[in-house]
C-alpha cells in the first residue's frame, strides 16, 4: 500500500508542470464567477485574521525567562506555559518522584502499539496484557507504597496525568461492561432485556455532569459507615459506568453486523451458547465496531476534563488554578489556547487512527 | 432467534433480579438513615420552603424567598433557553459548514474541515471557558460597545439587542403570530387539494405571522448608552452567550458531517436523472437531493440535539443559573437535600430528553419516505 502511495507521488512529482498548477487553481478555486468571488473573499479574509494571530502566537511572543516581567511585548506570554509546564502535566506530584509517571506513560505506550498496530499476531495476548498487567504495573508505580516505592496520595495526583488515567480505566473498564450490557439488551431473558435497556436508556439520559455530581456528593452518603471510597476513583467509577452505556450501543451496532448464518450454523453444529457468543460472534462484532470504540474514546477523553467542575485537577482543572496564580494574572487566553492545543493533538491522533482504520476495514470486505 | 433460553438461565434471571433489588434496597436504607440523621426523612416536601439565594438572570419574576419549586421552573425554563437558542444556531451552522464541506472551491471545502476538525477534537468544556474568559470577558466596556448591524450592542456586560414595545393589540397579536410560526412545519405536509407549490403554502404564513407581529409593534427600543451603562433594548448576560456559543459551536461541528453523510448518501442517479430530465441545478438541489438528504439526516441530528440539551448543564463552569449550577450548588447547599436534589436534576433531564426524542420520533415517522 504504501508503495503504490509512493508511486503515486512520484508520478505527480514527474508530471508537474506549471501548465497543471494553473489547470488545478482554475478549477479548484476560479471554476465559476461565484467560485471565483468566494475565493476572493476567503483569501481576504485570511489576510487581514492570519497576521495579527502569527504575530501574537509565533513572532511577537516570549517564550524565556521565568516571571512576568519577561513578557513585554504585544504578543502571547508562553513564558508563564513554559514555567508551569509541570504541573500541567503531573499535578501535584512530588517532583523528585515525576519519573514513575513518566515510566508508566512509556509503558502505556509500549503496551497499547502491538494492540494499535496492523497485522500483529496473537493480539488477544497483547490486548489481555494491556487490560491486565498493565494496569497493575501502573497501579504499583504511580500509588507506590510497595518495593520501595515511596507512597503518593491521589489528591496528590493532577494535570494531563489524570485526564489520561481517567480515560485509560474507563475504556478498560466500560468495554467489557458495554459488551455484557450489549448481549442483555439483546438477551430473549425479559428480566436482563428490561434491565439492560432501563441502564442504558437512563445513563444515556442524563448529562455526564450529574453523573459526576452524584459520585462526588452523594454516593457517600449511600456508603455504610466506616467505608469510604477516594474521590478520583469514584470519579473514575462513575466515567466508567456512564460511558458503559455508550459503549454498550456501540457493541450493539456491531452485533447487529454480524450475518444471522454465523450465529445459526454454529448453533447447528451444536456449539453451546456462551461458545457461539464468545468464539464466533463477538470477535467479528469486535472488528467492525472498532470505529465506533475509537470515537467514543476520544469523547470520553475530552470528556475527562468535566471532572474540574467537581474540583478535580485534571489539566484544564491546573489552567484555571493557574490563571488565579496572583504573580501571573492575565494570561487567560494563553491557559485556554494550550490546553485546547493539548486535548487537540491526542484526539485528532486518535480520531485519525481510527478514519485509518475503518478505512482499512472498509477495503476488507 | 436460533434457540430457546434454557430453564436454567430463565430462572437465573429472576435471581439475578432479586440480587440488584437486594442491593439497591441496602444501599437505599443507608441514604435514608443518613438522611434522617442529618435532617429528616427523605422527601420532596422541601421545594415548599423559601429560598435564601437570588438568581442573577431569569425569563419569569423571581425574588428572594420564592419556593424552591419555583426554582427549579425558573432554572428549567433558564436551561431550555439556552438549549433552544443553541439548537437553532447549531442547526444553521451546521448546515453552512456540512454545505461548505462539499463545495467545488477547494479553500472554502478544506477552511469548513479545518473547522470541524478543530471544533471537534477539543474539549467543549475548553471552548466555552474559552468563549467566556478570554473572548467576552476581554471585550471593551459599555462606553466603548462594538456597534452591531441592526442596533446590536456587544461589551463586557454581554450583548444588548434591540427590544418591541407592544401596543395594545399585541397581547392577543403577538401569541397569535407566534402560533402561525410554530403550524409552519405541519402545514407543510398537510395535503391540499391543488394550486399552490408545496412550499409556498406554507411559508405564506411566514410573512403573515411577521405582519401580525409588526401590526402589534408601538415602538423598537434600542439600546443606547446613558451614563455609564446600557438603557433599553435586551441585556443577554454574557454567560448565556458563552453558553450558547460554545454549544452550537461544538455541535455544529458534528452536524455539519451529518448534513454531508446525508447528501453523500443520496444516490448519485438521483441527480443525474433530475439533470437529464431538464430541472435547473438549483431545482435539483433543493426537490431532489434535500427532501432525500433531510430524511437520513433527522435521527442523528436528533441525538446531536439531545447532547447538546444535557451539555447545557456545563452553563455551570460560566456560572449560568441553569438548573445544574443552581440545584447542584446554591439551591443543595441551603437546602441539604443532596440526593433529592440530585434525583431531581436527573429526573427533569431524563423527561425533556424523553420529551424531545418522543417528538423527533414522532416527525421522523411522518416524514420518513414512502416506499425506500
Amino acid at each position: 500500500m504504501s508503495d503504490v502511495t509512493a508511486g503515486r507521488r512520484l508520478t505527480i512529482l514527474a508530471s508537474f508542470h506549471p501548465r497543471h498548477a494553473i489547470d488545478w487553481v482554475r478549477a479548484n478555486l476560479f471554476s465559476s464567477v461565484f467560485d471565483s468571488i468566494l475565493t476572493i473573499i476567503v483569501l481576504i479574509v485570511a489576510a487581514l485574521v492570519l497576521p495579527p494571530l502569527f504575530r501574537w502566537g509565533i513572532t511577537h511572543a516570549t517564550i524565556s525567562g521565568t516571571t512576568r516581567a519577561a513578557c513585554t511585548g504585544d504578543g502571547a506570554c508562553w513564558t508563564f506555559i513554559r514555567v508551569r509546564f509541570p504541573r500541567f502535566f503531573y499535578g501535584s506530584y512530588p517532583s523528585d518522584q515525576r519519573w514513575r509517571v513518566d515510566v508508566a506513560f512509556v509503558l502505556l505506550i509500549a503496551f497499547c502499539t502491538p494492540v494499535l498496530r496492523d497485522g500483529v499476531r496473537h493480539k488477544w495476548i497483547w490486548l489481555l496484557l494491556l487490560l491486565i498487567v498493565f494496569p497493575a504495573i501502573a497501579a504499583v508505580l504511580l500509588w507506590g507504597g510497595v518495593f520501595g516505592l515511596s507512597y503518593v496520595d491521589t489528591s496528590l495526583w493532577g494535570g494531563l496525568m489524570i485526564d489520561v488515567i481517567a480515560s485509560f480505566v474507563t475504556v478498560a473498564g466500560s468495554l467489557p461492561l458495554g459488551i455484557l450490557l450489549a448481549f442483555g439488551r439483546r438477551s430473549q431473558l425479559p428480566v436482563i432485556r428490561v434491565l439492560s435497556i432501563g441502564y442504558i436508556e437512563i445513563w444515556r439520559g442524563v448529562p455526564l455532569l450529574t453523573v459526576l455530581f452524584m459520585s462526588a456528593v452523594v454516593v457517600p452518603l449511600f456508603l455504610p459507615t466506616g467505608v469510604s471510597i477516594d474521590r478520583l476513583v469514584r470519579a473514575i467509577a462513575a466515567l466508567v459506568l456512564f460511558n458503559a452505556a455508550y459503549m454498550a450501543e456501540v457493541v450493539r451496532g456491531g452485533l447487529q453486523g454480524v450475518q444471522q448464518g454465523q450465529e445459526e450454523a454454529a448453533a447447528s453444529l451444536g456449539l453451546h451458547w456462551l461458545y457461539t457468543q464468545a468464539l464466533i460472534v463477538l470477535p467479528q462484532a469486535l472488528r467492525i465496531i472498532v470505529p465506533g470504540v475509537i470515537n467514543t474514546v476520544v469523547d470520553l477523553f475530552k470528556d475527562t476534563t468535566l471532572v474540574t467542575i467537581i474540583g478535580l485537577y485534571d489539566l484544564l482543572g491546573t489552567v484555571e488554578q493557574a490563571l488565579k496564580d496572583p504573580a501571573w494574572l492575565g494570561f487567560a487566553t494563553e491557559g485556554y489556547v494550550f490546553s485546547a492545543l493539548v486535548f487537540f493533538s491526542c484526539c485528532y491522533a486518535l480520531s485519525a487512527y481510527g478514519r485509518n482504520m475503518e478505512r482499512r476495514l472498509a477495503r476488507r470486505q | 432467534m436460533v434457540r430457546k433460553p434454557s430453564s436454567r438461565a430463565r430462572i437465573g434471571q429472576w435471581i439475578f433480579l432479586a440480587v440488584v433489588v437486594a442491593v439497591a434496597w441496602f444501599l437505599g436504607s443507608i441514604g435514608a438513615e443518613t438522611s434522617v440523621q442529618r435532617h429528616g426523612a427523605l422527601g420532596f416536601g422541601f421545594l415548599a420552603d423559601p429560598t435564601n439565594f437570588d438568581i442573577p438572570f431569569r425569563l419569569i419574576p423571581w425574588a428572594i424567598g420564592d419556593t424552591y419549586a419555583r426554582a427549579l421552573l425558573v432554572c428549567v425554563l433558564n436551561t431550555l433557553l439556552a438549549s433552544a437558542i443553541s439548537i437553532v444556531l447549531a442547526t444553521l451552522l451546521g448546515l453552512l459548514v456540512g454545505i461548505m464541506r462539499l463545495s467545488a472551491n477547494w479553500l472554502v471545502r478544506n477552511i469548513a474541515l479545518g473547522f470541524i476538525e478543530l471544533v471537534r477534537n477539543t474539549p467543549q468544556l475548553v471552548q466555552i471557558i474559552f468563549w467566556y474568559v478570554a473572548v467576552l470577558q476581554t471585550l471593551p466596556g459599555p462606553r466603548q460597545s462594538i456597534v452591531l448591524p441592526v442596533g446590536g450592542l456587544l461589551n463586557v456586560r454581554g450583548l444588548y439587542l434591540p427590544s418591541f414595545v407592544g401596543n395594545e393589540f399585541s397581547s392577543t397579536l403577538w401569541p397569535l403570530a407566534l402560533l402561525l410560526l410554530l403550524a409552519v412545519p405541519f402545514v407543510w405536509r398537510v395535503p391540499w387539494r391543488r394550486g399552490l407549490p408545496l412550499a409556498a403554502r406554507s411559508l405564506f404564513l411566514l410573512p403573515l405571522s411577521v405582519v401580525l407581529f409588526a401590526i402589534g409593534v408601538d415602538h423598537a427600543d434600542l439600546p443606547q448608552l446613558r451614563g455609564f451603562n446600557i438603557a433599553g433594548g435586551v441585556q443577554v448576560v454574557p454567560e448565556l452567550v458563552a453558553l450558547c456559543l460554545g454549544l452550537s459551536v461544538y455541535g455544529s461541528a458534528f452536524i455539519a458531517e451529518i448534513v454531508r453523510a446525508a447528501i453523500l448518501s443520496v444516490h448519485k442517479g438521483q441527480r443525474e436523472a433530475a439533470l437529464s430530465l431538464g430541472l435547473r441545478p438549483r431545482l435539483v438541489l433543493s426537490k431532489i437531493i434535500l427532501p432525500q438528504a433531510l430524511r437520513v439526516m433527522i435521527p442523528p441530528v436528533t441525538s446531536q440535539y439531545l447532547n447538546i440539551i444535557k451539555s447545557s448543564s456545563l452553563g455551570a463552569a460560566v456560572a449560568y443559573p441553569e438548573l445544574y449550577q443552581i440545584f447542584a450548588g446554591t439551591a443543595m447547599m441551603q437546602s441539604n437535600r443532596e440526593i433529592e436534589s440530585i434525583a431531581l436534576l436527573m429526573g427533569v433531564f431524563l423527561s425533556i430528553n424523553l420529551i424531545v426524542s418522543a417528538f423527533m420520533n414522532w416527525y421522523n415517522r411522518r416524514v420518513a419516505s414512502v416506499g425506500r
